[in-house]
């Protein structure tokens, strides 16, 4: 440094003391920023950790596997974990979770998509400034007040409709199950839409297409991968979702083709038993096991998905 | 007293003390500048600048004298700017720059290792060509330097406050408004505050990226009358495009292209008698 | 035959009567899209109506700072409303300095193609997408069992950590919402211009005193939308909480982090399916939702009015 008075900075000696403590400090920020970072990482770990650690014994204790294993829970076409001798069979909980998943897509997809479409491509302002609002309220119902609604209210009327015996069943669930996961289709699909460059619509208006052939054969295909994510992101949410299936689906184990009748699904089955089981027994482990199901095929889904939103923006900048 | 207070307090309204002459100080040994006969403040020496692949600079040499207005000008691309901000390493925050050779100032080895740069940053100021001032009061705008470098003291920093408020020309069109916030400004008057805020922590250097070109001629004016009086207490380089202003308030000017400093002498005669015909070329405004 | 339906214009005229065959169905589809907006917009209003007419008349001042009585068929559901505020505060104090700590760090440290940075970008995209049952068997397994029994085993006690409580619950509640929290932060500091942080560093400031004095200030509205939607959401879910800490009905209020807690979402779970009676605790149930819903919906609209500014500040800055 050169011999400039310096009186703001004071003294050589102060200067290069605090020199000293501001790279300490800098330090020592750098490092609890990454930490904060790291409880992420950590986070995801440990969940991956100790849900398959719960679990692994269905796949390494002898002592579980005389009462559940892999090749016991495809065994018996029975879930009937309580009573004298338990019964691990997979069987009614997939066919379940299968059952209120398609259902609820089969609403889902298309009323999402085809409102995002709406939405992006041919609302006057009027119907977008309605609908904004209304998706915004949905996404905001907890899934606890949607399983609520199901089972009070339009388990009733659902009956009433399909004259079916059971109050409570796939098509109850799964309808309720759509409106939950409607959101999630709806925001990234329109958001997908919305990224499409005005530039390819008003070429193609340019050339005399009509506002949904452009939708339908322009804007569409170029956010595909889009809404390819959305509805991947849904199909996850729906295999997750606890609280809707658990309240308004029946809960019972059955296997059956027919949309009317209850079922139990895999998530459903593990809040619903979770609270009786002893800790360390078969079933305790069996429960974490179905945990483990759930984790990776939503894990699947999830990364499946991501892979389409990367691709979608890949498209989109290289285009 | 704790070291964190400066043993040296001597800052009282309208009296700020000026830095020492170059002379005083380690010289770098460098040929003196064109017609200069007093130590350049400010130096390179074949410096050259590579962002990623691309060479920005192509090993510049010039010296700046102290207490003297410079101006950089050339046409968009040549480097000027990237030039300027590495004097202060502002590059620094740009990934995959890469530098080759010296530059100094004040005799302080501008990118060596030993270098603390909050403190080459504090001695060399620099205000942007977009007035960016904090969405905070005008007092908070000018004390910012002053309480990052720990100075506590109340009063003390109302005094340099209004000192660099003086010093900018903007203290009687704020004094009764320091509470406010510095978004109500008008622009001339944010360019201003950030030259205050600059002045605040008393840097010997003032790097200034084409001040006025965001603002009107009334504004503009007001900013070159503030450069020509400023120039008694600091060393001030202007990176413009506008080679008018550059005639009007610097006693050198450097001319870049592609990179490459291409003649630099003082002012009037680099505008009025050229040495290279490709100045003469960008002066007339053959190309540009 | 003319000679428009040979010559060169024929062709038009066919694509013209073809071309109206063809707007009828675009007309179909425009009006299919027009109608699935619209069911949403219907049914959104019918759940709000049914709810709203069913419950409002539940909901008096009486109700809210009541405690429930008679088999929960009278009273009120003053110890849900407490257990949630508790919940939700001590997932907030959890979460928010963890969150913009790791926000912070991918926006101003973490250089993008680092393996530790792709983890971490990682980690939060997928930490959103773990179901919530699984968050709460996570709580089970990690925080009650592992944490709590061990910390339990090594202070020599019977059973004081290794149990559900509040702190367990807000725990796995705050790691559940860590990916909301982060996100937001991370989108709120990239609204503060690139010029502010030039003009600080300039100015001889380090770079955590240009993030201290000068970004986070500015991003303090993006990270109270962030912290707002974590808490509306913190509120919302069950799943975590069932086996982490909520119980069905306590005769006292959580007075220490170890306590169990009543929460509203867990009290509208059993309300509706493990009533007695459910004619008569169906007042008490609608009220329950309605209370329920008003504060997730008020906290939302607070997140949005707030990124609703935010980005009007964006766009004025361009």
């Amino acid at each position: 440094m050169s011999g400039v008075p310096n009186t703001i900075a004071g003294d050589r000696s102060t200067a290069l003391a605090r020199r000293g403590r501001r790279r300490w400090t800098e330090a020592f920020v750098s490092v609890v920023l990454r930490l904060c970072a790291f409880t992420a990482v950590a986070g995801l770990l440990l969940i991956m950790v100790f849900v398959f650690r719960e679990a692994l014994p269905i796949l390494t204790d002898p002592e579980i596997q005389r009462e559940a294993s892999i090749a016991k829970f495809f065994a018996t076409p029975l879930w009937q974990p309580v009573g004298d001798v338990p019964k691990y069979g997979l069987a009614p909980l997939l066919v379940g979770t299968l059952k209120v998943v398609m259902v609820a897509m089969l609403f889902a997809v298309p009323i999402g998509v085809l409102a995002a479409i709406f939405a992006s491509e041919f609302a006057p302002p009027g119907a977008r400034e309605a609908l904004k609002p209304a998706i915004e309220i949905l996404a905001g119902i907890p899934s606890v007040v949607l399983g609520f609604f199901a089972l009070i209210v339009m388990a009733s009327w659902l009956q009433g409709l399909t004259g079916s015996v059971s109050r409570l069943n796939a098509l109850n669930a799964g309808i309720a199950l759509a409106l939950g996961v409607i959101p999630t289709i709806f925001t990234v699909c329109e958001d997908a839409l919305r990224a499409v460059p005005r530039s390819y619509r008003e070429a193609s208006l340019a050339l005399g297409a009509s506002r949904w052939q452009t939708a339908w054969n322009v804007t569409l295909p170029a956010a595909a991968a889009g809404v390819a994510a959305g509805v991947l992101l849904g199909l996850a949410r729906a295999v997750g979702e606890t609280m809707i299936v658990l309240m308004a689906s029946g809960n019972a184990a059955l296997v059956s083709a027919s949309p009317l009748d209850s079922v139990r699904t895999l998530s459903a089955s593990i809040a619903a038993e979770l609270a009786e089981v002893v800790f360390g027994s078969a079933h305790y482990s069996v429960l974490f096991f179905l945990g483990a199901i759930l984790f990776v095929t939503t894990f699947v889904i999830n990364v499946a998905a991501g892979l389409f939103v990367e691709r979608l923006r890949r498209r989109l900048a290289g285009a | 007293m704790s070291p964190e207070t400066p043993t040296v307090t001597e800052s009282r309204i309208g009296r700020m003390p000026r830095p020492e002459p170059r002379a005083a100080g380690p010289a770098p040994a460098a040929p003196a500048a064109a017609a200069g006969a007093a130590t350049p403040h400010l130096s390179a020496r074949g410096f050259s600048l590579w962002y990623g692949s691309f060479k920005a600079l192509k090993s510049v040499s010039l010296d700046i004298p102290g207490n003297s207005v410079t101006a950089i000008i050339g046409p968009s691309g040549c480097g000027k700017s990237t030039l300027l901000r590495s004097f202060n390493r502002m590059n620094d925050l740009i990934p995959g720059v890469r530098v080759e050779g010296a530059m100094t100032v004040g005799g302080l080895d501008v990118f060596g290792q030993a270098t603390d740069v909050v403190e080459l940053r504090r001695r060399v100021g620099m205000v942007f060509q977009r007035p960016n001032p904090f969405p905070k009061s005008i007092f908070d705008n000018v004390a910012f330097g002053l309480r990052m470098l720990g100075v506590t003291a109340r009063s003390e920093i109302e005094g340099r406050v209004e000192t660099s408020l003086r010093r900018a020309a903007l203290w009687d069109e704020v004094k009764d408004r320091l509470d406010r916030s510095a978004l109500q400004l008008s622009g001339g008057q944010q360019q201003r505050l950030c030259i205050a805020r600059c002045l605040a922590i008393e840097p010997e250097v003032i790097l200034m990226d084409e001040p006025a070109s965001a603002l009107d001629p009334t504004a503009t004016a007001r900013i070159e009358e503030l450069v020509l009086d400023l120039k008694a207490h600091y060393t001030i380089v202007v990176v413009t495009h506008n080679m008018q202003q550059a005639a009007r308030i610097s006693d050198r000017t450097a001319f870049m292209l592609t990179g490459e400093l291409i003649e630099y002498d003082v002012t009037k005669t680099l505008f009025t008698n050229p040495r290279v015909k490709i100045t003469e070329d960008y002066i007339t405004g053959r190309f540009g | 035959m003319s000679a428009a339906a040979t010559g060169p214009l024929a062709g038009g005229l066919a694509r013209g009567r073809a071309a109206r065959r063809v707007d009828a169905a675009g007309w179909g589809f425009t009006a299919l899209s027009g109608f699935a907006a619209l069911l949403i917009v219907a049914m959104v209003a019918v759940i709000m109506g049914n709810i709203v007419w069913f419950g409002w008349r539940a909901v008096t001042w009486d109700f809210l700072v009541k405690a429930p009585a008679e088999g929960m068929t009278a009273g009120g559901i003053f110890p849900a409303i407490f257990g949630t505020a508790a919940l939700v505060v001590l997932m907030v104090v959890a979460l928010v300095p963890f969150g913009v700590g790791a926000a912070i760090y991918l926006h101003e440290y973490a250089r993008p193609e680092a393996w530790f940075t792709r983890a971490v970008r990682f980690s939060v995209n997928n930490l959103a997408g773990v179901p919530s049952i699984v968050f709460g068997l996570f709580g089970l397994g990690f925080f009650i069992q592992f944490v709590g029994r061990g910390m339990d085993r090594a202070l020599g006690l019977d059973v004081v950590w290794g149990q559900p409580s509040l702190m367990w619950a807000a725990l796995t509640l705050a790691l559940l919402n860590l990916p909301v929290v982060i996100v937001t932060t991370e989108e709120a500091l990239r609204t503060v211009g690139h010029d502010q942080r030039e003009a600080s560093l300039a100015l001889g400031a380090t770079r955590w005193q240009t993030i201290r004095n000068v970004l986070l200030p500015q991003a303090m509205p993006g990270i109270l939308t962030g912290a707002i939607l974590s808490v509306s959401r913190g509120a919302g879910e069950v799943a975590p909480i069932m086996f982490t800490g909520a119980a069905y009905f306590l005769p006292y209020l959580p007075a220490s982090p170890t306590d169990q807690f009543m929460e509203l979402g867990y009290h509208v779970f059993v309300l509706a399916t493990q009533s007695p009676d459910v004619d008569q605790t169906r007042p008490l149930l609608y009220g329950t939702v309605l209370v329920l819903l008003l504060l997730t919906f008020a906290l939302n609209l607070t997140a949005i009015l707030l990124r609703a500014r935010l980005r009007a500040r964006l766009a004025g800055r361009s």
